[in-house]
């Protein structure tokens, strides 16, 4: 099987499942573990878009 | 003279169960196994989800698992992540899978994405080591 992944969907897919597992393994209670795993979600998605509008402002 | 006491307070210590051995042992070969045995439901499904169908998506970009090697240190460090998907990379090396295609781009990808599975699954070990010693409900 051979999969293509754009650079943005390889990244929220990565997102995704470091979340669940960081949610999981970082926090105790369930309320904890649901808003830290969207709390990093949140994080690495916007990393994204931070890195890319940093790279564009380099491209300039 | 100012009173020098010596003693020091230590953390107690936890038993040694067989849970506590198990759980993250399990946990490693198989990811999320380590929190289903201790009948953490949802976790373990959860965190066997994640793992696994980010080990596989990384095969399916045509990600490199490594081998034990003991070349560049980034090799090495690789490999130390490969593994710690347990059963994943045992079943990935026997089937002689994970070759990497440096003809995609995007291959690069599914190297990290094993690479984090693996590691992912350490620290899920982890935990169910702590819930198994009952630091963690």
């Amino acid at each position: 099987m051979n999969l293509q992944l754009s650079h943005f969907s390889a990244a929220v897919l990565f997102a995704v499942f470091a979340s669940v597992v960081f949610g999981i393994t970082q926090r105790s209670t369930s309320r904890e573990q649901i808003s830290y795993g969207l709390y990093c979600f949140a994080m690495f998605v916007g990393g994204v878009f931070v890195a890319g509008w940093v790279m564009w402002i380099l491209r300039r | 003279m100012a009173n020098s006491s010596t003693t020091k307070e230590t953390a107690p210590t936890q038993p040694a169960t067989a849970m506590s051995v198990l759980a993250p042992a399990i946990g490693w070969l198989i990811p999320g196994a380590g929190h289903l045995i201790q009948k953490r439901w949802i976790r373990g499904l959860l965190i066997m989800g994640s793992i696994v169908i980010m080990f596989l998506l990384g095969l399916a970009l045509q990600g490199r698992v490594y081998r034990p090697n003991g070349g560049d240190i980034l090799d090495i460090l690789g490999f130390v992540g490969d593994v710690g998907a347990g059963g994943l990379y045992i079943v990935t090396r026997a089937l002689d899978l994970g070759q990497g295609a440096i003809a995609h781009a995007t291959a690069d990808y599914g190297t990290k994405f094993i690479i984090v599975a693996g590691l992912l699954n350490f620290i899920s070990a982890a935990d169910a080591y702590h819930i198994a010693i009952g630091k963690k409900p």
